[in-house]
Parts: C-alpha cells; structure tokens; sequence
C-alpha cells in the first residue's frame, strides 16, 4: 500500500493505493487518522481512485475514520470507487455510512466551495 | 457425517411471516403467471418450483436449532433454539413413543434463543429416551432449568421423563462424543458462546454462531483460519452488514457474511452457510443478501477454488 494525502482549503484528501487487505491495515489506520482526527478539517475526502480491493480489516480503518470524522461534526465522502471496490462498498453497506460521489472535484464542490475553489485553482496552475 | 439439516435458523427471536408477507408473494407469483399456460397441476408446480425462493417459500423464523446428521442411529442436534420443537415433532413422528432414542444436544451457549425450544421438545417428556447435554458453559444445567421455573414456565424441569446428563466440554482440545471427534473454540459474545468442529469420516462441519470477529486482534484471523480449516460445511453467524458491525452495532457479540466469505476462503472451506439471520430481514432482503455474499467470493477469489455460499432457512439439508 502507498498513501499520500493532501489539501485544498479546509478539507484533506487522503489518496491510498493498492491493495488494502489485512496485511497492510495497520499503516493505514496510521496514515489515516490523524487526518480524520485533524480539527482543522471540515472535510474529509477518500480518493480511492488507485485501490484494488478492501479486506474486512481495512473497511474497519475506514469505519473509524468515518467515526472520528462525524464526532467533530465534520463530514467524509468517499470518492472515484474502481467498480469492484464499489461493489464492496454496496456489499458491506459501506456506502451508507459514507458521503458518495462520483470523482474529487465533485466532493469537493458539495463539501466547500473555498476548497473547490482551491482545487481548481491547483489545477490550473499544473496544467 | 452425511448431511446437515436446519430446524431453525433465525436470530435473537423467532419471526413469523404474517398476512402482508404472505399476500405479497401471491401477488408476486400470479403477476409473473399472467399470460401462462398453468392449465395443469405439472404446468403449475413447474411454475412454482421456478420461482425465486423468496417467492415460492420463506426462509423461517423457528431460531437456533441444526442437526448433524452422522449416519449413526444416535441423534446429534447443535443448540436447543425454538426450531427443536418441530425437530422434536419429527423424531416421534417417525420414531413413536415407544422406541427408546439418544440426543446429543451440543449448546453454544445460554442465551434464551439458544435454549428456549427444550420445554417443548416432546422426547424430553417420554421415559426411555436418554437426553445428553454438551457444552462449555458450567452453568449450562442451572440455565436450563431456571428456564423452567415459576413464573417462566408452568412444567418444571424435573417433569422430563426420558434420562438426562450434562457434559461439561473444554475448549481447544478434540473430544470423541458420540462417534464424531468434536472440538470447541470459545467466541466473542456476551458471556462468551463456543463453536463447535465436528469430524467424522473424513467429513468436517463448522458450527460457529454467535460470534463476533474483532478485526483490531491481530490473532483473530489466523485462529478461526485455523479452526475453520479444510471444513466441508461453515455454518456461520451473518447477521449484521460489516458496517452495522463495526458500528452502531459494534460489541453485540455478531458477525457479517464478508467476513464469513474472508475466514472460509483463508481456511479453504468448502462451503459458507449464513446463519442466525436478523430477525428485522424479511426473505427478499435474505435473498439479496445471498446473492451478495456469492458475487463478494466471486471478486475475491483470485485463483482459489470457488467458496460454494449458500444460506439457511428452516428446513434446508445440506448433503455432505
């Protein structure tokens, strides 16, 4: 697994990568609450994009975060889902615990206009 | 081992299908026979049978109650849930009262879904009959009996005609009962319940209700890997979605069908049977649930052997 994450206004966007099974959940639960516990955050956004697969173990990362998220009353969508993690999502009614949306710039938009605002801005300028 | 048959197979409570459920599915079936030629009893149980089962019948609501059929003139039946009063039924109906039979009943563990169905299980009344209780719970006479005491019941434990006896079981080592090696592995659940390994002839069968897999402990995974292991049958609590179990309800002492798939193919079992399902699921939401779980070992498997996913209903018996 790789993770890198990054920011656009006030919400953080955590992109793993690869195969998140049981046998890496364990950096990624490192990687990735510190982000979700993070106050400066209004939002949180899984750009899942570049995952293959999530084992039980990993979904549960994903739960806690989620957990932590809305405990400070922020939000956390998940986004860019490659078919069968969304088939995975639906199975393990994971989709009904987070905000769902087809890519990033989307999330964004319905999560802060300012980060939507910086997105496009960050865009711009490396393209 | 030769087969496995469920009397019961819901959780916490037993469930009935009431009017609303039953007209549903006749509008459901006579919508699909518009246009039909049912013109014959043939025509018509060819219709029936053709049917998505959660159209044509219903999964049950009797709870906990899975018998082991061992090929042996001894009976062997997994929890004592109200699905043992039709087992009990069916046991005078084909044996009479006047010939003396054997139950093993192995207990998971005390809860009143896993033992309410002993008060009404008719060879329990009939002299001559030898009823032997398993477990690892050593409290596991006393709950019986307390079940039957005033203002519970109105028929004391001690009105049992036929011969009882208690068997206390540890956990972790095998234990030769009646002709099958079994052995038992205590699980996550409020005052802890036991799943049983039972192997006979070559043939191996999971009982494993009950029981919740805590995904943060490390050595969970490789522990009922192992007691899993090479099984022909998992009979496996799938009563919540991964996500009620790792939440809202967290600590509830259940387990999900993904993890089911996940332990079954790391074990390399044969086949997953869902169990003790929530009684709040009607059948077409058992059925979707099903479906789900079989198209989640599809995407999973990789280059294994597929995983064979089945789910229970009462009345199911599954051939070994």
């Amino acid at each position: 697994m790789q993770f890198a994450s990054c920011r656009f206004g006030n919400v953080a966007v955590a992109m793993p990568s690869g195969r998140l099974d049981h046998t890496v959940a364990a950096d990624f639960e490192a990687a990735l609450m510190p982000l979700a516990g993070d106050v400066r955050h209004a939002g949180i956004v899984l750009d899942l994009a570049r995952v293959d697969y999530l084992s039980s173990v990993s979904l549960r990362v994903l739960m806690l975060a989620a957990k932590a998220t809305h405990a400070r009353k922020a939000r956390i969508a998940a986004v860019a889902l490659q078919p069968i993690v969304a088939e995975i999502f639906a199975i393990s009614r994971f989709d009904s615990v987070f905000e769902m949306f087809p890519s990033l710039a989307v999330a964004l938009s319905a999560m802060s206009p300012d980060a939507r605002a910086a997105y496009d801005t960050s865009v711009a300028a490396s393209g | 081992m030769r087969a496995v048959r469920f009397w019961g197979t819901r959780g916490s409570l037993p469930v009935a299908l009431d009017a609303s459920g039953v007209r549903a599915k006749i509008v459901a079936a006579l919508r699909g026979a518009a246009g039909r030629d049912l013109g014959s009893d043939e025509a018509i149980d060819a219709y029936v049978d053709a049917l998505p089962f959660d159209v044509r019948a219903t999964f049950g609501g009797n709870t906990s109650c899975v018998e082991m059929i061992t090929g042996e003139a001894e009976h062997v039946v997994c929890d004592l849930g109200s699905g043992l009063r039709p087992f009990g039924s069916a046991m005078l109906a084909q044996h009479g009262a006047s010939s003396p039979q054997t139950y093993h009943l192995f207990v998971s563990h005390l809860h009143w879904d896993h033992i309410m169905g002993l008060p009404f299980f008719g060879p329990a009344y009939i002299p001559g009959n030898r009823l032997v209780f398993y477990g690892g719970h050593d409290t596991l006479e006393s709950a019986l009996r307390r079940q039957m005491e005033p203002p519970s019941f109105p028929v004391p434990f001690g009105t049992f005609g036929a011969s009882i006896e208690f068997v206390h079981l540890a956990p972790d080592v095998m234990h030769d009962v009646a002709g099958m090696r079994v052995q038992l592995k205590r699980q996550h659940h409020a005052g802890d319940s036991y799943g049983y390994r039972f192997e006979k002839n070559g043939r191996v069968v999971i009982y494993s209700t009950d029981s919740e897999h805590k995904l943060a402990e490390p050595d969970e995974r490789p522990a009922f890997a192992e007691f899993f292991r090479g099984a022909d049958l998992v009979i496996f609590d799938a009563m919540y979605s991964l996500a009620e179990a790792t939440s809202v309800k967290a600590d509830w002492g259940h387990s999900s069908n993904i993890v089911g798939v996940e332990l079954c193919q790391a074990a390399r079992a044969k086949e997953l049977c869902l169990f003790h399902h929530e009684p709040a699921l009607d059948d077409a939401a058992l059925a979707k649930m099903l479906a789900e779980t079989r198209r989640f070992e599809e995407i999973t498997r990789g280059s294994a052997t597929p995983l064979r996913i089945s789910t229970a209903y009462d009345g199911l018996e599954i051939t070994l």
